[in-house]
């Protein structure tokens, strides 16, 4: 994914919508993670026109100006269509990234990882984590109703910043010494049922490798294959309409 | 001697972090297929001696050991804890921490994963004995969505896959409600009837074990074996009362009543009871010479809520058409079935959460328009988990913290007051330590403390009690009666039957979302309607009325508990 190969873009973004319809996850479940992906996107945009408004007239050597804005600012055609570039770029992977983290069970996850050679002691912590997250979420939720019924003040606007940071991390030591409890029982748990005893294990949650596997791993070959393609075929990562 | 498949001898432990030892002289066999139960107060070192035989001593806690333990016939000092672990399955308290898979069937599968099982093997043996346990239609849930006693079917599922000799239970009863309590003592037995396998119950909680027959009782105090007696031998002794285990109420019933407590009369458990017919007549004269005083609480009302309703944002209803009053100086409890309703109405009392419907009045008004901070100046909340709750590192701190984020005291009085309320709750003396340094109950005591400072006049407390040995749920307990005495209002959610019936005059039972019971504890106790709708149990002290001829046994237990109240003074 180095391309910046404005077609290429297009294609995936479609397909990464595409992806997401097929994924079928109800947008309620992750709005929070669009909106932070949108609110991102735009911040990136403004500020690479901040500091370098100027930045598509160098990579595509030609300068088309359209209007002066103020100061040194210009409106450029060369710098809008970088700009539509990057936009593209996050619309071809945020959809992707969110189905990856909604839809994959972290166990099959760890699984996975270990088949393909990273120790099942690293995967598996990886999973464990993904797997505490939402017992973390509720845990703090708990905390932060006691901190409030004593008068700490979380969301009140009536703080400065500054304040409500303080606050929140009076919330911190609750939480680390409720996490580390759990991490006491979770390893004795662990270790009690022969967690590390071998070299290597099996997974119930280990699935066979099927046709549509085999589909999606040949369908990113070709993807990858595509966008090298394009770096040689414009000779650089971008495609150039201005000459 | 080759039957013994654990066996202490002279064994001796200390942890590295501490400077006295916390197992002296232990001498124990325990037969293959015998049932045990090791019992004693907390602190009294059961614990360390669970830790000894599933091998987590000295794989996660280091120390230094004496003398000879024996698992299988081998020396510890030849095993491991994976070695031990073919030998002894350990089932863990409640607690969702300790499930490892994403799924039932996951989890189950874990150590055959760490042994290389192959896929088709493993899909085999974990379909086998989840059927074994009864959680075969539960393979694919989340773990944690499922009740506190399917839990532990899991749990116990995950250990008996690998076709252990042992199976060890730490404190199976903690976090369990009465009703599921029960079921899993008969669970245990169940499995131990049909497998023979050896069990070992590590439990506070005497009379609930005792639900089922079990071989011996070891009874631990202050690091030792005190006495390695049948159930019977043991209530028939004076030992229980000595080293701070609660015994049965009916047997406390009988020694108030002045009957002789021997073995002939299989005491252990209320079934097995053989009460002569002078025994009888004991109790009945008993019954009829404790003197009842009406106690009625007839002090205005001091919160009320009216017609409350409650659903979640996903729809789920937690609490309808909710009518509760309670008066001036009550301390009265809430009881019912996890996910009943009875935390969430508190958390609409205190404004966590915003009720749809009805209405709540502090003395006569209206507090909708009271924040959490607002309301928090007149109710307190005291959470379960003390750490949950404890956000500074000093004690003092602490306890101050509610004042000083108030701010709109001066400095000398926030200190006055802080002085006063370390001095009610008895922590004046640990003012200056860390609460790190404090044991559960003495943190318990910083989390009520840090809600009296701030000088509420009604205080909710969640669970006070849970996990707690009798010695420290008395502390507890005495030390919120003393403060109710002061004129705390104080309401109680809980569980615990023996602490609705010896410390609350009245019960509000909460079950599926609706009101459905709000009478005195003696009467929720003997209506079986209401005992079953709020996973409580029948008490043993209304089996006794009843075997005594005794025909109103909500009565018996109203002059029961005055007269232990007496006796305890």
């Amino acid at each position: 994914m180095t391309t910046f190969d404005t077609r290429l873009l297009a294609v995936l973004a479609v397909l990464a919508f595409v992806v997401m319809g097929l994924s079928r996850i109800r947008v309620s479940e992750v709005k929070v993670l669009f909106w932070f992906s949108f609110v991102f996107m735009v911040l990136n945009n403004l500020l690479i026109f901040l500091f370098s408004p100027e930045h598509g007239v160098s990579i595509y050597g030609t300068r088309h100006e359209i209007a002066h804005l103020f100061l040194r600012y210009n409106l450029v055609q060369e710098q809008l269509f970088y700009q539509l570039n990057v936009v593209l770029k996050y619309l071809a992977t945020f959809p992707v990234v969110i189905v990856f983290v909604s839809t994959t069970n972290p166990s099959e996850f760890a699984s996975a990882l270990n088949r393909i050679g990273v120790s099942y002691r690293i995967a598996y912590s990886v999973s464990l984590a993904l797997r505490y997250i939402p017992d973390i979420q509720r845990e703090y939720h708990e905390i932060s109703i006691a901190q409030q019924a004593r008068g700490l003040e979380m969301a009140s606007r009536k703080q400065s910043l500054f304040k409500r940071l303080r606050n929140a991390a009076s919330m911190l030591f609750p939480l680390i010494i409720s996490s580390m409890n759990r991490i006491e029982v979770i390893a004795n748990a662990m270790e009690l049922r022969g967690f590390g005893k071998e070299k290597r294990r099996t997974w119930y949650s280990a699935r066979p490798f099927r046709v549509a596997d085999y589909a999606s791993i040949i369908i990113c070959v070709l993807m990858l294959a595509a966008s090298i393609l394009m770096n040689v075929l414009n000779g650089g990562r971008y495609f150039n309409p201005f000459v | 001697m080759a039957d013994n498949i654990i066996e202490f001898r002279n064994f001796g432990f200390k942890y590295t972090a501490q400077a006295e030892p916390t197992l002296y002289d232990i001498n124990l066999a325990v037969r293959r297929g015998e049932k045990v139960l090791v019992c004693g107060p907390s602190g009294c070192g059961k614990s360390t001696l669970a830790h000894c035989i599933n091998g987590l001593i000295p794989a996660s806690y280091s120390g230094e050991a004496t003398g000879e333990l024996l698992i299988g016939g081998k020396s510890f000092r030849d095993l491991d804890i994976f070695k031990i672990s073919k030998m002894v399955g350990t089932v863990l308290q409640d607690s969702d921490a300790q499930f490892i898979g994403l799924t039932v069937g996951e989890d189950i599968a874990f150590a055959l994963e760490n042994d290389r099982t192959p896929l088709e093997e493993m899909r085999r043996r974990v379909a086998d004995v989840s059927r074994l346990v009864g959680v075969d239609k539960l393979l694919h849930h989340a773990p944690y969505e499922l009740s506190g006693g399917l839990k532990q079917r899991v749990s116990l599922a995950g250990v008996m896959v690998d076709d252990v000799d042992v199976l060890l239970f730490d404190e199976p009863l903690a976090n369990l409600d009465p009703a599921t309590g029960k079921t899993a003592i008969e669970m245990i037995d169940d499995i131990h009837k049909r497998t023979g396998k050896t069990v070992v119950i590590i439990e506070h909680r005497l009379e609930d074990v005792l639900h089922r027959d079990i071989d011996r009782v070891v009874l631990m105090g202050e690091g030792r074996i005190i006495a390695d007696l049948t159930p019977a031998q043991l209530l028939s002794s004076d030992l229980l009362v000595k080293s701070g285990i609660r015994e049965p109420l009916y047997i406390t019933a009988l020694k108030y009543a002045g009957v002789n407590i021997n073995e002939d009369i299989e005491p252990q458990r209320i079934e097995t009871l053989k009460l002569s017919q002078t025994d009888m007549d004991k109790v009945r004269d008993w019954y009829h010479s404790v003197p009842v005083s009406p106690v009625r609480n007839d002090r205005p009302v001091i919160l009320e809520a009216k017609g409350i309703g409650f659903s979640y944002s996903n729809g789920h209803k937690a609490l309808d058409g909710i009518d509760v009053e309670i008066r001036e100086g009550e301390m009265m409890s809430i009881v019912g079935r996890n996910g009943a309703g009875k935390s969430t109405f508190s958390k609409v009392i205190c404004g966590f959460e915003k009720q749809q419907r009805g209405a709540i009045y502090l003395k006569g008004a209206d507090i909708a328009s009271l924040s959490i901070k607002e309301r928090a100046g007149h109710i307190g909340y005291v959470m379960q988990n003390p750490n949950q709750m404890i956000s500074k590192p000093m004690v003092r701190e602490e306890v101050a913290l509610g004042l000083v984020l108030d701010n709109r005291l001066p400095k000398d009085e926030i200190d006055r007051r802080v002085d006063d309320t370390l001095r009610i709750c008895g922590l004046y003396p640990f003012r200056n330590w860390p609460v790190s340094a404090l044991s559960y109950g003495q943190k318990k005591r910083v989390t009520i403390a840090s809600i009296l400072s701030m000088d509420p006049e009604i205080i909710i407390l969640d669970e006070p009690t849970a996990g707690q040995d009798y010695r420290h749920y008395t502390d507890i307990m005495e030390f919120l009666k003393e403060l109710n005495g002061k004129g705390v209002t104080i309401i109680l959610i809980t569980h615990d039957m023996h602490l609705m019936l010896e410390y609350c005059t009245r019960a509000v039972v909460f079950s599926d979302s609706h009101k459905v019971a709000d009478a005195p504890c003696e009467e929720i106790l003997t209506d079986a309607d209401v005992v079953g709708k709020a996973s409580l149990k029948e008490t043993s002290l209304a089996m006794l009325a009843q075997m005594c001829s005794i025909g109103d046994p909500t009565d018996f237990i109203r002059r029961f508990i005055i007269a232990d109240r007496e006796a305890r003074k």
